[in-house]
């Protein structure tokens, strides 16, 4: 089978022959070309969202209200969650996942290039949708993007465009995670056993199988607000039998797989730039498999964690705290993996390595304020404070936007042909790895102090460590500019590079020419490529 | 304050900054390293959790100085500019792979036996003594003593509501408790079991006093249970905020609580069920009169 679709590929296209102006991209099959429009699309979406997270700030700047009414502030957090997570880095991980899936596995393209384009393209009307709720009478969605009921039920016209906003970017998630593991499963070339897979391959595989079983879930959630809201049932309403809780039930079943599903092509990508930085093979490959496998299953059984404080019985209350404690156990082996591939190693401090090695301390950091909030009866003083708001942004920012940054630097050089700006680069990555602190670390202070989330003004004893909060929280931004400029000017041109952008590097998208063929492997490499591509 | 004044303030508190904090950080006025850590509180079920928290974020320290320790060594030693060539045979270990999987298992298993003990002790409401229902509504509290018929309505004060409007041109450091102020506070009886019921009456809400170690959600439709007991000797206010999003106004519905001698209690119980019942008296005098005869 994968022989089979890999020979008529390579039959279809012999030739360079593209598409040329805008049909190049609407009608778009090319793994490339869809890939590049992902990653366009989420960084769009990281300035957007990023905006509505420097308004935050400034409105949190100092005491009182300066700038916003509290319902437009309500709607900014929300909006904020949304476009973070559903339109940049879930974007951002499928752009990497077609760059670099078909090139890795020794395929000439994805399995199924018309889905792919539908996938995408589902995605700018999702948040023209999404984003132009700002406009309609009531305004944007204001009740976080928990959604939770009944609080979601009083948005106003713009509840249906939330709801079906939802849906489209969850569709597309959910094609283009089909298409991820069909090529994956049927298009690997002769010789790429699965325990020779990249781990970026590995975990994305994974990853998508999240994707596809808990996405429908929350398809499924928000089609019953929609009913609640418009056609009079009472899923989630007290009063007519239903159950406000379910929902959160509901919703942190797809939640927190959610979360790994943010997460773990991170892990994915660090895997493969540690190695290859460090000069040496990665220590344990079969158990970091296991590990993300063991953490992708338990990430089924500890949703109820978020949700410690609405009142569940002593015994789901134990459960959901042990469960959670033991996902630290194979997140700590795959922690203990990484230092150990650098033990002994002949390591060199280029910008995908610089972003590796602060994923590395400062998701640990969020890894320990998590483990902090399994234990229940202190997490009924961290819930639903600033604590919490710092240490998903531990593992949000420095732990998943640092991986895409980490990937995009790894293999910008691949996609282009050209080396980037590496002094830029540089200083692009101390100034993140700076003010990302200098932003969210405080955040834990305030949220110990008793400084509850998503609240537009707060008691003038928080001030101090809001405004330090917020001055990170300006410098950050500004310095995320440097990113889409580096990676602009090394399109245009730089110097040329090799096959092997990298010393260290190993696998088989350093195999092809630089910058990489518009169809990758039209003919699968030889077992001798892809062994020495495997270097574990 | 001026920028210095609050440098100042600020290196003083720095210099004799400790990890324990005075319980009643909040009430010093302070705002910067005054505002570490979590508050001790007043109930014995907050200093469990106080110490909880410290000894889970001191297991974390440790194991954060041994692993990061291993990591920055790694990145001095182990550097190519050094002339580091890779041991590129080191890849697997089964016997150190072993221990770093079992040994987090342990310490798991250890810090889960005090976690559940406090937890079974917190689910215990049993012989309480009080109950009063706290019902969160947007955007304020209602409290109900249901066996002594007193019930009140509990709102952000004056002071802090018209200093909190977008471009109010008041100060909100000239505010006394900005945000953390009540028209009428809940008053408890120290050295009791309190029981509250908390149940919402619109959307969800979530009961939060910090130095008691309780918060609760208030769900449209569900009673839930809590309880604290405050010492003997710590008689005083203490302050709260919602802490589940309820809307606009979900910033400005903080709790106060009026913890009082036993005796003061009593007398402020009987003192404001007398009144209420005159009150109420008073109003169904005035509805008979304005209504007709049949609506008795």
């Amino acid at each position: 089978m994968a022989d089979e679709l890999a020979h008529a590929a390579a039959h279809d296209d012999d030739h360079d022959h593209k598409p040329h102006g805008w049909r190049r991209w609407v009608y778009a099959t090319n793994h490339k070309d869809i890939g590049t429009m992902y990653l366009i699309f989420a960084c769009t979406m990281f300035f957007i969202g990023g905006g509505a997270a420097m308004l935050i700030r400034l409105e949190l700047f100092q005491p009182g209200l300066q700038f916003f009414d509290p319902q437009f502030f309500n709607s900014l957090t929300t909006m904020h969650a949304l476009i973070m997570i559903f339109g940049a880095i879930m974007p951002a991980w499928t752009g990497l996942a077609n760059w670099m899936i078909p090139m890795q596995v020794g395929a000439p393209d994805m399995a199924l290039p018309r889905l792919n384009n539908f996938s995408f393209w589902i995605l700018p009307f999702a948040f023209t949708l999404l984003l132009s709720s700002f406009f309609v009478p009531g305004g944007a969605p204001a009740g976080g993007w928990t959604m939770y009921p009944p609080l979601v039920l009083q948005t106003g016209s713009s509840f249906p465009m939330l709801i079906f906003a939802v849906h489209l970017m969850g569709a597309s998630s959910i094609l283009g995670a089909i298409n991820v593991v069909v090529t994956i499963m049927n298009m690997r070339a002769p010789g790429m056993t699965l325990l020779r897979m990249p781990m970026f391959v590995w975990t994305w595989l994974i990853t998508a199988y999240l994707l596809i079983a808990v996405m429908p879930v929350l398809a499924g959630a928000v089609t019953m607000l929609l009913t609640d809201h418009f056609f009079g049932t009472t899923f989630f309403t007290a009063a007519g039998g239903g159950d406000p809780v379910m929902f959160q039930h509901i919703f942190w079943f797809f939640g927190h797989p959610e979360v790994y599903i943010l997460i773990l092509p991170a892990f994915g990508i660090v895997s493969e730039i540690i190695p290859t930085f460090s000069r040496k093979p990665l220590f344990g490959y079969e158990a970091m498999v296991y590990a993300v496998a063991s953490i992708a299953f338990l990430s089924f059984i500890v949703w109820a964690h978020h949700m410690f404080t609405v009142g569940m019985p002593l015994a789901a209350q134990l459960f959901f705290m042990l469960s959670t404690m033991l996902i630290a156990v194979p997140t700590g082996v795959k922690v203990f993996n990484w230092t150990a591939t650098m033990w002994k190693g002949s390591l060199s401090f280029e910008p995908p390595m610089l972003f590796a090695l602060a994923f590395l301390f400062l998701f640990s950091i969020g890894g320990f304020s998590g483990l902090m909030l399994a234990m229940v009866p202190a997490d009924y003083q961290y819930q639903d404070t600033y604590f919490v708001v710092a240490h998903f942004h531990y593992v949000l920012v420095p732990g998943s936007i640092f991986g895409i940054m980490a990937g995009v630097y790894y293999w910008l050089p691949k996609w282009t042909g050209n080396m980037y700006d590496l002094k830029l680069a540089t200083w692009h990555f101390w100034l993140s790895a700076i003010f990302v602190n200098v932003l969210f670390f405080p955040q834990h202070f305030l949220g110990l102090a008793g400084m509850p989330r998503r609240i537009p003004d707060y008691a003038v004893q928080f001030t101090d460590w809001n405004m330090v909060s917020s001055i990170g929280g300006f410098a950050f931004g500004l310095s995320q500019l440097l990113f889409p400029y580096i990676i602009w000017k090394c399109a245009r041109g730089g110097v040329r590079v090799g096959n092997k952008a990298w010393e260290g590097a190993h696998g088989l998208e350093w195999e092809l020419p630089s910058p990489a063929p518009y169809h990758s492997w039209t003919t699968a490499p030889s077992d001798a490529v892809i062994a020495r591509g495997a270097a574990h | 304050m001026t920028i210095r004044a609050k440098l100042a303030s600020l290196a003083s508190a720095f210099a004799a900054a400790s990890i324990t904090l005075p319980a009643h950080a909040h009430e010093d006025g302070g705002s910067g390293w005054s505002q570490l850590n979590m508050t001790q509180g007043v109930t014995d079920i907050s200093r469990k959790i106080y110490d909880l928290h410290m000894l889970i974020f001191w297991v974390c320290v440790i194991i954060a100085v041994i692993v990061f320790g291993v990591m920055i060594y790694s990145i001095i030693s182990f550097r190519k500019s050094r002339g580091a060539i890779p041991d590129i045979t080191l890849v697997h270990n089964t016997k150190v792979e072993a221990v770093w999987t079992t040994v987090p298992v342990i310490i798991l298993i250890a810090m889960a036996v005090p976690a559940a003990k406090t937890l079974v002790e917190i689910e215990d409401t049993t012989k309480t003594e009080l109950t009063i229902k706290v019902t969160g509504f947007q955007w304020g509290w209602q409290y109900d003593y249901l066996d002594d018929g007193v019930a009140f309505y509990s709102h952000l004060d004056r002071k802090s509501n018209k200093a909190r409007e977008l471009l109010s041109g008041i100060d909100p450091n000239s505010v006394e408790h900005y945000l953390l102020n009540v028209d009428h506070p809940l008053v408890v009886p120290v050295d009791t079991k309190v029981r509250l019921l908390v149940t919402g009456a619109d959307v969800i809400h979530s009961w939060w006093v910090p130095d008691f170690g309780v918060k609760k959600d208030a769900i449209p439709g569900f009673v839930n249970e809590a309880w604290f007991r405050v010492d003997a000797d710590k008689a005083g206010l203490y302050r709260g905020q919602c802490a589940e999003l309820c809307g606009r106004d979900h910033g400005f519905m903080p709790i106060v609580v009026d913890a009082r001698s036993k005796a003061d209690f009593a007398a402020w119980l009987k003192n404001t069920a007398a009144q209420q019942k005159q009150t109420a008296q008073a109003a169904d005098t005035t509805a008979s009169l304005s209504a007709p005869a049949s609506a008795h």
